[in-house]
């Protein structure tokens, strides 16, 4: 602490940073929200790793494996899940406009723009893998 | 509306006390009376010994930064009706040390400052014979926006990131740099980067975005930031692919 002042003023006064920092606004509430997201986009991973695994070990682990799927705190779990990855990944597509600056003409594109072609990349890539799970 | 407003405001006085206490005063809330009208009222006509700093008036010089009812504002610009009937609680900017009263201490950004590198870094000056180094109207709006900055330390009261790691070098610091990175007079840019590219630099910041929605003079630091961090990742790519490829 003693880095952050001006050298030899020694009776400044700090108030300490609450636990609680993050409910005193909302936009520190979202941000503490998205934090925690990233949990739950790790739980989406060892649960798509389990699921490959027991399909590699043939049906008998695959069926145990959609067993243990439906068991009411899984089931919960992942619809938990689901609101936080889609709000992890909405975030995200927000930040992009953020990040990128492109040109196109010597004008710079509308960040709207930028959002936007994500969300359509995501959309149509979402349909074509439901396409392709679903027998199209 | 009612014609007086009660500010409560904090008052540090360090050979006094060891923490902030409040203090209220009356003054009158006139239409087009700001919060800092209503400061100086006090200090020249209630309590002389109430202090705060203040310089233009018009959100030009960056002084008179201040917590009013929780939200880090430019007291110059902050009108007193907003807040009617009131109380208006006035307090120092958060996150930095109190020095006295609504004064705080802003050493610490001025070191972080020096840091970036804020100004255009040559490698070879060209003779003055040859001119000015001349740039188009692009070339000026790439950097104008974060150029528009006037330190008023809003952004690092807003910035929890801040308040909780010290030795971030926070929003203003990095769109300041970012401002001559995107310079094209610039030739820096490579320095700053092996300076800002770490943890207490951009790598600190986890987008909380507040910096850029208190900003007076809509600066955005959070996108000066983000990008910055691109920038860092596609160099950091580029040494990896193409180690050899020079830096």
């Amino acid at each position: 602490m003693s880095e952050m002042a001006t050298p030899h003023h020694a009776r400044w006064y700090r108030e300490p940073t609450s636990t609680y920092w993050w409910l005193g606004r909302w936009s520190y509430f979202v941000f503490i929200l998205r934090e925690v997201s990233s949990v739950f986009v790790a739980w989406t991973v060892v649960f798509l790793l389990k699921l490959v695994n027991s399909v590699a070990h043939g049906d008998g682990w695959y069926q145990a494996f959609l067993r243990w799927s439906a068991q009411p705190w899984v089931v919960i779990l992942n619809i938990v899940t689901l609101f936080f990855v889609v709000f992890h990944a909405v975030t995200w597509f927000n930040l992009a406009p953020k990040a990128m600056v492109v040109t196109m003409g010597g004008r710079r594109v509308p960040g709207a723009l930028i959002a936007g072609s994500n969300y359509a990349a995501w959309a149509v890539i979402s349909a074509l893998i439901a396409w392709g799970l679903l027998g199209g | 509306m009612a014609d007086r407003i009660t500010l409560q405001v904090a008052r540090y006085r360090p050979e006094e006390e060891s923490a902030p206490t409040f203090q209220e005063y009356e003054v009158p809330c006139h239409k087009d009376w700001v919060v800092l009208d209503a400061l100086n009222h006090v200090k020249d006509r209630i309590d002389g010994t109430l202090s705060f700093r203040w310089s233009c008036r018009m959100g030009v010089c960056g002084s008179c930064g201040m917590s009013v009812n929780g939200e880090p504002k430019l007291t110059c610009a902050t009108f007193l009706t907003d807040y009617a009937p009131g109380p208006v609680r006035v307090e120092p900017l958060r996150n930095f040390p109190v020095i006295r009263d609504l004064i705080v201490d802003l050493g610490d950004f001025m070191r972080k400052l020096v840091s970036v590198k804020p100004w255009l870094v040559r490698k070879e000056e060209k003779p003055l014979a040859e001119g000015e180094y001349r740039q188009t109207p692009d070339e000026l709006e790439a950097f104008k926006p974060f150029s528009m900055c006037i330190n008023c330390m809003l952004c690092y009261a807003a910035c929890p990131i801040y308040g909780l790691d010290p030795k971030f070098v926070g929003p203003a610091a990095l769109a300041l740099a970012q401002r001559y990175n995107l310079d094209s007079r610039d030739q820096g840019s490579k320095e700053r980067m092996e300076a800002l590219s770490t943890h207490e630099g951009v790598w600190g910041c986890t987008f909380v975005g507040e910096c850029t929605t208190v900003c007076p003079k809509n600066v955005d630091p959070a996108g000066a930031i983000q990008r910055y961090k691109l920038d860092a990742a596609l160099d950091w790519v580029k040494n990896v692919v193409m180690p050899w490829g020079g830096r």
